[in-house]
């Protein structure tokens, strides 16, 4: 491959070097590299690999673990607020800044909706998880707190006692990764799941 | 809880820094070693098809020369791909070519290890663009900076006429550092639920009956090297907030030491190079000393909760979560933002945007000082550029002539060390102040008020530092934003570059002066602190009253 002896590379052949390891790391770093994972990981890992997805007793994809889906049914267990619905194509969020107006209109309005549905928790209950955007606008979880305020509305609805859905709360709160890192959280897709099972009884 | 998650993580690093600063060394350092058996093969295949058959060392001209031609070769190639990545392999979801501006912005962007991104990773690129442009860059721009840190410590730190060889430096970087680590890195990703797969778009059915596409693809190889790279381009639009780039606070953590690892690290094999090892720390106390500082800022600020809100009569316990995901809350979130714009990768797991003010003061500030730890590489050297100040201004104050690691200090390393120092503020505050001044610039501005300057600040900070993250509510996909950051991001990477290269070849031929009892030392606590002050100083000078103008204005009158 190679014709250069002199010591000294000349103009020429110094351009044409540099042009193949232009190439060379394209083909090494940009295909190779990422086929390479691709194919350890659909090895190893299919499902994960894959983005772990929920399907349903027919085989239809019902959604990811990882992805939040919008909730606006009241049987449900809500989200996050969403400023793009949780349309999974298109990730983003408002992007209000801190002192921007249109951000406490946006959790007035969030407040109101909240009071109408829930007369039985007062505001000063209410987690601020559950009025804030979320940073993806897909966030799947969260904090148990925000879904045990849930609680007495979903067992209005549904008619599930409240001792039951604080159990399938409970079951669906994941701990801190390793006991020190993170944050509590419930994943909402999955706890909705055990709500339509126990609805299903 | 928040606090000792932190400090896990603290140690963790701690704990990285001596054994991945000492591989480094034996990489770079050139003498034989036991990795060399598994590497070398490798090696001389890379180097045949190359046909670089003469290795031997390269004066600071040449080694700067090749730098530079190899990165406009790789621009000129990444260029062409997004220009018609329609027509390419690997495109299922049917994506077109990207305009030229936004083109232009983007292949800058990713070159210049800033990955700013004016586009969307989901409805942007294709999935072969991903792959052979954007992955490629976060390897080559990372290995780029990494061997400017060796030439340029090789040239304070040794004697003779060269710089060592950029091409033989800039393989290795990539076999026996980048590549590895990035492999590793990826399955543990994917063994944590990040996905990596060649499949198009989802459609699912969810609970409630909707419809909802799931976009996905090779991300976990991506978002490995997106953080060891310090690069922090994302594979889709909001970056490592979105629940596939990082799903749980394990990969947060690892994200985290990611990015963080090489540019610590990088101070320990600067001092194997100084035969110093006191040398190195010092460089390292300097930076944790900074960064500490501005962390704890970010997780008091964010902890208090936004007062807007907080006066609807929100319980104000969980701190402010706008823009942030459950799983994080505020303790990862703030560590992340602060390493973020401290190693300059510019990943997100939080919306800078939705900050606090003094919470949005610190991923600012620390881009603005551009040294507290820095991107692969060129931290470091901005760092001991700060080092080389520092000596100066105290040979200025005792009336003596400077010396750094045994050589003087002098005119032409001083100038070239000015030029870099200035034109830093200056690409940052000329395009900011021009931004206001046509409708153009203030067109894009989202929020209303003294957070619209910051949102502009940040944009022309972010692509001077080369970090990449923004203030994302800035419109900013339009032909001037796009060329304007493009032209910052280029002269905030290689006019610094090409400076201090310079610098380091002229150290490189001084002589030698022995140690004696006058001599004043550069490796103590004394010279440390000197050191943090004077990034202070030069900080504070340069942007306190812009500062004022956009967060603390902010601050003071958000209630």
């Amino acid at each position: 491959m190679t014709n250069e002896t002199a010591a000294d590379v000349s103009g020429s052949s110094y351009l044409f070097s540099i042009v193949r390891i232009g190439i060379l790391f394209i083909i090494m770093c940009g295909i190779i590299y990422p086929l390479v994972c691709t194919g350890l990981a659909q090895l190893l890992m299919p499902s994960y690999a894959e983005g772990s997805f929920i399907k349903n007793t027919e085989g239809g994809i019902i959604g990811s673990e990882l992805i939040g889906q919008k909730f606006t049914d009241p049987h449900y267990f809500q989200g996050r607020v969403s400023s793009i619905e949780y349309a999974a194509d298109a990730s983003g969020s408002n992007n209000y800044g801190p002192s921007n107006p249109e951000l406490v209109k946006r959790v007035q309005q969030s407040v109101a909706d909240w009071q109408k549905s829930n007369p039985d928790v007062p505001v000063s209950e209410l987690p601020a998880d559950l009025i804030t955007n979320s940073g993806s606008g897909l966030d799947p979880h969260i904090t148990p707190d925000s879904a045990e305020v849930q609680i007495p509305r979903i067992s209005k609805l549904t008619g599930i006692p409240a001792a039951e859905l604080d159990k399938i709360v409970a079951q669906h709160t994941e701990g801190r990764s390793l006991g020190l890192f993170g944050e509590p959280r419930v994943n909402v897709l999955k706890l909705n799941l055990a709500v339509d099972e126990m609805m299903k009884k | 809880m928040g606090i000792l998650q932190i400090a896990a993580v603290l140690i963790l690093l701690l704990l990285l820094v001596k054994p991945l600063g000492s591989y480094m060394y034996h990489v770079f350092s050139n003498q034989p070693n036991r990795t060399d058996k598994l590497f070398t093969p490798f090696e001389n295949v890379i180097y045949g098809i190359a046909g670089l058959k003469n290795r031997s060392g390269m004066s600071w001209k040449k080694y700067t020369l090749s730098l530079i031609l190899t990165n406009i070769v790789l621009v000129v190639l990444g260029y062409i791909i997004l220009r018609v990545q329609k027509l390419l392999p690997l495109n299922p979801n049917g994506i077109d070519n990207m305009e030229p501006t936004l083109s232009f912005n983007t292949i800058i962007s990713f070159m210049t290890n800033t990955n700013l991104q004016h586009y969307s990773g989901e409805s942007g690129l294709t999935y072969f663009s991903q792959m052979a442009v954007i992955m490629m860059m976060m390897f080559t721009s990372a290995a780029t900076g990494i061997v400017v840190a060796i030439a340029f410590i090789r040239g304070i730190t040794s004697k003779g006429n060269t710089l060592g060889n950029f091409f033989v430096d800039f393989v290795k970087a990539h076999t026996r550092l980048l590549l590895p680590l990035a492999v590793v890195v990826t399955l543990i990703l994917v063994a944590l639920q990040v996905p990596q797969t060649f499949g198009a778009t989802v459609q699912a059915t969810t609970l409630q009956g909707d419809v909802q596409s799931i976009a996905r693809g090779p991300v976990a190889s991506l978002v490995s090297i997106k953080h060891l790279g310090t690069n922090g381009g994302g594979f889709f639009g909001v970056n490592s907030s979105h629940p596939f780039e990082n799903p749980n606070p394990l990969t947060n953590v690892i994200e985290i030491l990611s990015m963080w690892c090489i540019p610590a690290a990088l101070t320990y094999t600067f001092g194997k190079f100084a035969r110093n090892q006191k040398q190195g720390w010092v460089i390292f106390g300097a930076m944790s000393m900074l960064f500490l500082m501005f962390l704890s800022l970010a997780y008091y600020a964010e902890s208090q909760g936004n007062p807007a809100i907080n006066a609807l009569g929100i319980d104000a316990a969980q701190g402010s979560m706008e823009g942030k995901e459950v799983r994080f809350g505020i303790a990862q979130s703030a560590l992340f933002t602060t390493v973020t714009t401290a190693a300059t990768t510019g990943t997100v797991n939080n919306m800078h945007d939705t900050l606090t003010p003094l919470g949005g003061l610190v991923p600012l500030g620390q881009m603005m000082l551009n040294c507290v730890f820095g991107g692969d590489g060129v931290g470091l050297v901005n760092m001991l550029m700060y080092a080389i100040l520092g000596v100066f201004l105290c040979g200025l104050m005792v009336g003596r002539t400077p010396e750094f690691l045994g050589r003087k200090i002098e005119a032409r390393e001083m100038k070239l060390v000015a030029i870099a120092i200035l034109a830093h503020p200056f690409i940052i505050l000329v395009p900011t102040a021009i931004a206001f001044l046509t409708d153009l610039g203030r067109g894009s501005i989202t929020n209303p008020g003294y957070h619209g300057i910051s949102q502009v600040l940040y944009e022309f900070t972010s692509s001077a530092a080369n970090n990449g993250s923004g203030f994302e509510g800035l419109a900013d996909n339009t032909p001037f934003w796009n060329i304007s950051t493009g032209l910052v991001m280029l002269f905030g990477r290689y006019i610094s570059i090409i400076a201090l290269l310079g610098v380091a070849g002229s150290m490189v031929k001084k002589q030698w002066i022995p140690e004696t009892i006058g001599t004043f030392r550069t490796d103590n606590a004394l010279y440390t602190a000197i050191l943090v002050g004077t990034v202070f100083i030069i900080g504070a000078l340069t942007f306190l009253p812009v500062l004022v103008l956009g967060p603390i204005a902010e601050h003071l009158t958000l209630r």
